[in-house]
């Protein structure tokens, strides 16, 4: 007969067994959480204060917080069930990252409550030292994948955030603009990577659609060099605003950019190119049919 | 789903408006070419405004109208390509390559009045220069 608590040579039980021990020991852990909730979580509130975390927000706020974070801990704890803490993880990140919320002070947090409730288990049980291992047992396990699932949570929110605003970047530094009726200028300035490529044509054509432009002006000075894959880009780009009824004119080539294209054997037939911005908008505008004439000189006075 | 076809003065205008089988892509080249010389007309606008993709054969048909339209006296221009499906073509490299492309209907009509005017110009030219040809 398997022998519980005082043996400290606990004989080992079956693994059916075993398991039904451990949900015993976990619902055991999970009661005692419950009924000290209020001084546990002051206790963890009043930790993470004397560790200078969590100095962007108010105590209060972090009481509100603390609140939350140790029912969703017990809960996961209780059901096993991970699904419900991440969101909640994700969601709490959300809100504490615009507020200056670094990922030290989040891990930090976790680990501190895992503290905290660790030393009220060995509180509990310090007078049955098999019975503590046991429960550690059933605790240790649950409580790590608690810190992961939090911590991975925020890191995640802030990786989601720092793409978006480079998306934002991206759009900024590529702008398209009208500087005439159906004339439209669109600067590269920078490096081109496949992905910036994309999104640079999709807003192109977008903006050929919206301004009905008739001519379109790219312009690679501020682009230091390119290879075989943007020198299609490039060309693709052309072909597709051709498709939408747009002329596209390339200009500011450097000599390093001429020689890489011919080198490539980039079919350049369909692609109209001079040598500078200026140029490319006087052509565009007599494509357009303008005509730009100096005024009259003004009387010189007296 | 035969898509209609409206004359206005020398063109004829086929407005595509849904996704089009390849049977149905067939009847129309063979409606356009037929009307072509029937009305003698001098342009065709194919507007795919409604359409969101384009497969090959659709933009091998319309290269095919274009070419025969030619053969037959008429310029074409395909209006209304939609910029998502200029991006898929282009990656997907099915150009329209010697078709004409306009951004929609009345920049079609336009780019025909302008071909159309400065045809009238070269006969004309040639005529009172007496001599001058054209390659």
């Amino acid at each position: 007969m398997a022998a519980k608590g005082k043996d400290p040579q606990a004989p080992s039980l079956d693994p059916q067994a075993q398991s039904e021990s451990t949900a015993a020991l976990l619902r055991e852990l999970v009661a005692h959480l419950r009924q000290n909730r209020t001084q546990l979580r002051e206790e963890w509130a009043r930790r993470i204060t004397r560790a200078q975390l969590l100095t962007a927000m108010t105590e209060e706020e972090i009481f509100a917080e603390a609140t939350s974070v140790y029912d969703n801990y017990v809960e996961a704890l209780e059901t096993g069930t991970f699904e419900a803490l991440q969101a909640y993880a994700r969601n709490l990140s959300e809100r504490i990252i615009p507020r200056g919320v670094e990922t030290h002070e989040v891990v930090g947090i976790v680990l501190l409550l895992r503290d905290v409730l660790a030393r009220s288990l060995f509180g509990k049980y310090h007078e049955d030292f098999d019975k503590l291992n046991r429960i550690l047992d059933a605790y240790e396990p649950a409580a790590n994948r608690v810190a992961n699932t939090v911590a991975v949570g925020f890191v995640q929110e802030r990786e989601r955030i720092i793409r978006q605003q480079q998306e934002a970047i991206r759009e900024l530094s590529t702008p398209v603009l009208q500087v005439r009726e159906r004339l439209l200028i669109l600067p590269i300035i920078g490096v081109i990577d496949p992905q910036r490529a994309r999104q640079l044509t999709e807003q192109l054509l977008r903006a050929i659609r919206t301004n009905r432009a008739k001519v379109v002006v790219i312009d690679i000075t501020g682009v230091a060099a390119m290879d075989s894959n943007v020198a299609n880009h490039l060309v693709q780009t052309v072909e597709a605003s051709r498709l939408l009824g747009a002329t596209v004119i390339v200009t500011g080539l450097s000599p390093e950019i001429a020689q890489t294209l011919v080198t490539i054997g980039v079919d350049l037939s369909e692609m109209a190119t001079v040598g500078d911005l200026q140029g490319g908008i006087e052509e565009a505008e007599r494509l357009l049919g303008y005509k730009v004439v100096p005024l009259e000189e003004p009387a010189p006075k007296a | 789903m035969e898509v209609p076809i409206l004359k206005q003065g020398l063109y004829l205008i086929a407005s595509i408006q849904s996704a089009l089988t390849d049977a149905d892509l067939s009847a129309l080249r063979e409606a356009l070419i037929e009307r072509v010389g029937k009305y003698r007309a001098r342009g065709v606008i194919v507007d795919v405004t409604a359409l969101d993709v384009m497969d090959s054969f659709a933009v091998r048909t319309l290269r095919d109208i274009a070419h025969m339209a030619r053969l037959r006296g008429a310029e074409t221009v395909i209006v209304g390509i939609q910029p998502e499906v200029a991006f898929a073509m282009v990656q997907l490299g099915l150009t329209l390559k010697g078709v004409s492309t306009a951004l929609d209907l009345e920049e079609g009509l336009a780019f025909l009045d302008r071909q159309g005017r400065e045809r009238l110009e070269r006969v004309q030219g040639r005529g009172t220069r007496g001599g001058t040809t054209r390659g």
